[in-house]
């Protein structure tokens, strides 16, 4: 298994032991009205009265107020809602809030080390990867999970790896110039290619 | 989406009683079809069984020197297991041609047999489709059709089955394994898939309260000669408008063995046997694999829009071919 560190969240370690010891009570029927659904959202524990067909997208927006995570096509074609669940990079829009109990969510917000930018977020900076900035938190978490995952070997990859994240402004070769930086260390990367 | 009601099985024993006792209940594993098709209203079950944390997600050998895909696997985490990128990798291809990279780490392997048909109407709840609403009709017949099948279509249906890994998995005579009210059984993927007929809202033979619990892949020393080629609108992140999946062995110039499957173009993934046949023994050139991809076709019908498929899939599968047999020369 690949192992992810995140800042703010606790070690795989503890949330896969979180997993393999199922709460008894989930297995009862919960709904379709409210009910109490517990997240571990950025390494904190949230708890939010939802129905069950709450999406995670709408939990994370609507009750948790952590907007960083974009609402675009909301029927998986755009990638602006990306989240990472237990570390991977995942659809919030097509994730149910309720089935997230037990894994760890991390949204944008829980990227950056309080003030201190992740390096992939000052690269969006520097590199001016963005234009209107609405695909950006999701084109930012699937690029650290691209570094991670090991899928940034060349601009190929990277364009690959890169495509369920749609730009309607077309910020592409930035986006790859960002990607690239954090990739080589944080220097050089010319901006365009 | 109509509100629904929610709960987790720990076992499969549990999933599959508490499905198969309630007509509106279904299993929830990955969702990348599902959830979209809830919030549409094209599906409308009550109950959810979510069966995330049952421990079918691992790729095993089998015995007689295949592999096992588990049917909660991930798409993502099945295309890097190195078995099986070496000993059959247009699977492995046709997996990671598949989706987005969010999207393969969330669907499953079984939920990508399952997956539900692309086509405009059958989303349209206000559209006529008899595959959602039995006798409706079939707005795609004389609509927008250019995604749709040409082959194994009928009066009732022309909508494309949608899975790339199925059609490597056809090619391969994989076994669907499942476990449903009547105990375990094991279906051979040509009778899993079927063709829309009278009857296009049956795509499977699965029970209510049936799950695929996993894939099995038989032993073929061929498949590790094997691709799968996909030809689609953008380079990444679409649906096929045609693809192969082809593994083939090559002795003295002529054909000894090879597995041919079509994506894209069908009503069900496509195993290519009449140019399988053509093919069998025959020298490894472009006359025969045209020769070939032309008695495959033959039967098409097109329904206007999606008349350009047809010679479309018979050129992808020349192309495949070619590169399958030719890769020396070509390098």
């Amino acid at each position: 298994m690949v192992s992810f560190v995140m800042r703010g969240c606790e070690s795989v370690k503890s949330y896969e032991a979180l997993r393999t010891a199922p709460n008894p009570d989930h297995a009862v029927v919960r709904g379709p009205g409210e009910v109490e659904v517990r997240l571990q959202v950025n390494g904190e524990s949230r708890t939010t009265n939802i129905e069950p067909r709450v999406s995670l997208l709408d939990a994370l927006r609507d009750r948790l107020d952590l907007t960083g995570t974009k609402k675009g096509c909301n029927q998986g074609a755009c990638g602006a809602c990306t989240v990472w669940v237990d570390g991977r990079r995942v659809l919030a829009c097509l994730t149910l809030a309720i089935t997230c109990e037990n894994r760890e969510v991390t949204t944008i917000e829980g990227l950056s080390d309080g003030d201190t930018l992740h390096p992939m977020q000052q690269a969006f900076l520097d590199c001016d990867a963005f234009q209107c900035g609405y695909c950006t938190p999701g084109q930012i978490l699937s690029a650290v999970a691209l570094l991670t995952e090991g899928h940034a070997g060349d601009d190929t990859e990277i364009r690959e790896w890169m495509s369920g994240n749609i730009c309607r402004c077309a910020a592409y070769p930035h986006i790859r110039a960002a990607i690239r930086r954090v990739r080589d260390g944080g220097g050089g990367g010319d901006a365009a290619s | 989406m109509r509100p629904v009601s929610y709960s987790r099985a720990f076992d499969v024993g549990t999933a599959v009683g508490a499905v198969s006792a309630d007509p509106e209940s279904t299993f929830l594993a990955g969702g990348t079809t599902q959830i979209d098709l809830l919030r549409i209203y094209v599906e409308q079950p009550r109950r959810l069984i979510d069966i995330n944390d049952l421990p079918l997600n691992r790729v095993e050998e089998l015995p007689d020197g295949g592999l096992r895909l588990g049917g909660l696997a991930r798409m993502s985490d099945v295309a890097e297991a190195p078995e099986l990128v070496r000993r059959y990798p247009m699977v492995a291809e046709s997996l990671l041609l598949g989706a987005s990279p969010q999207l393969r780490n969330m669907a499953t392997i079984a939920g990508n047999l399952l997956q539900r048909v692309r086509c405009g109407y059958f989303r349209d709840t206000e559209a006529a489709c008899n595959k959602r609403v039995p006798g409706s009709g079939c707005s795609a017949l004389d609509g927008i059709n250019r995604g749709h099948a040409v082959l194994g279509t009928s009066d009732n249906c022309i909508a494309t089955h949608p899975s790339d890994l199925a059609v490597a998995l056809v090619a391969l005579d994989a076994v669907v394994q499942t476990e449903g009210p009547g105990g375990a059984r094991s279906i051979p993927i040509d009778d899993f898939f079927l063709l829309p007929g009278q009857t296009p809202e049956r795509e499977h033979p699965l029970a209510h309260g049936e799950l695929v619990t996993g894939i099995d892949l038989p032993p073929a020393p061929v498949a590790a000669t094997s691709r799968y080629i996909k030809i689609r609108d953008r380079e990444s992140y679409e649906f096929a408008l045609a693809s192969v999946a082809v593994a083939i062995a090559v002795d003295g110039g002529r054909i000894t063995e090879v597995r041919l499957a079509l994506g894209g173009v069908a009503t069900k993934p496509w195993r290519a046997r009449a140019a399988e046949r053509e093919l069998d023994g025959a020298p490894a050139t472009t006359e025969s694999f045209t020769r070939a991809a032309a008695a495959e076709l033959a039967p098409a019908v097109s329904h206007g829009m999606n008349a350009f498929k047809i010679e479309l899939a018979r050129r992808t599968i020349v192309r495949a071919l070619e590169q399958m047999t030719q890769r020396e020369v070509a390098a």
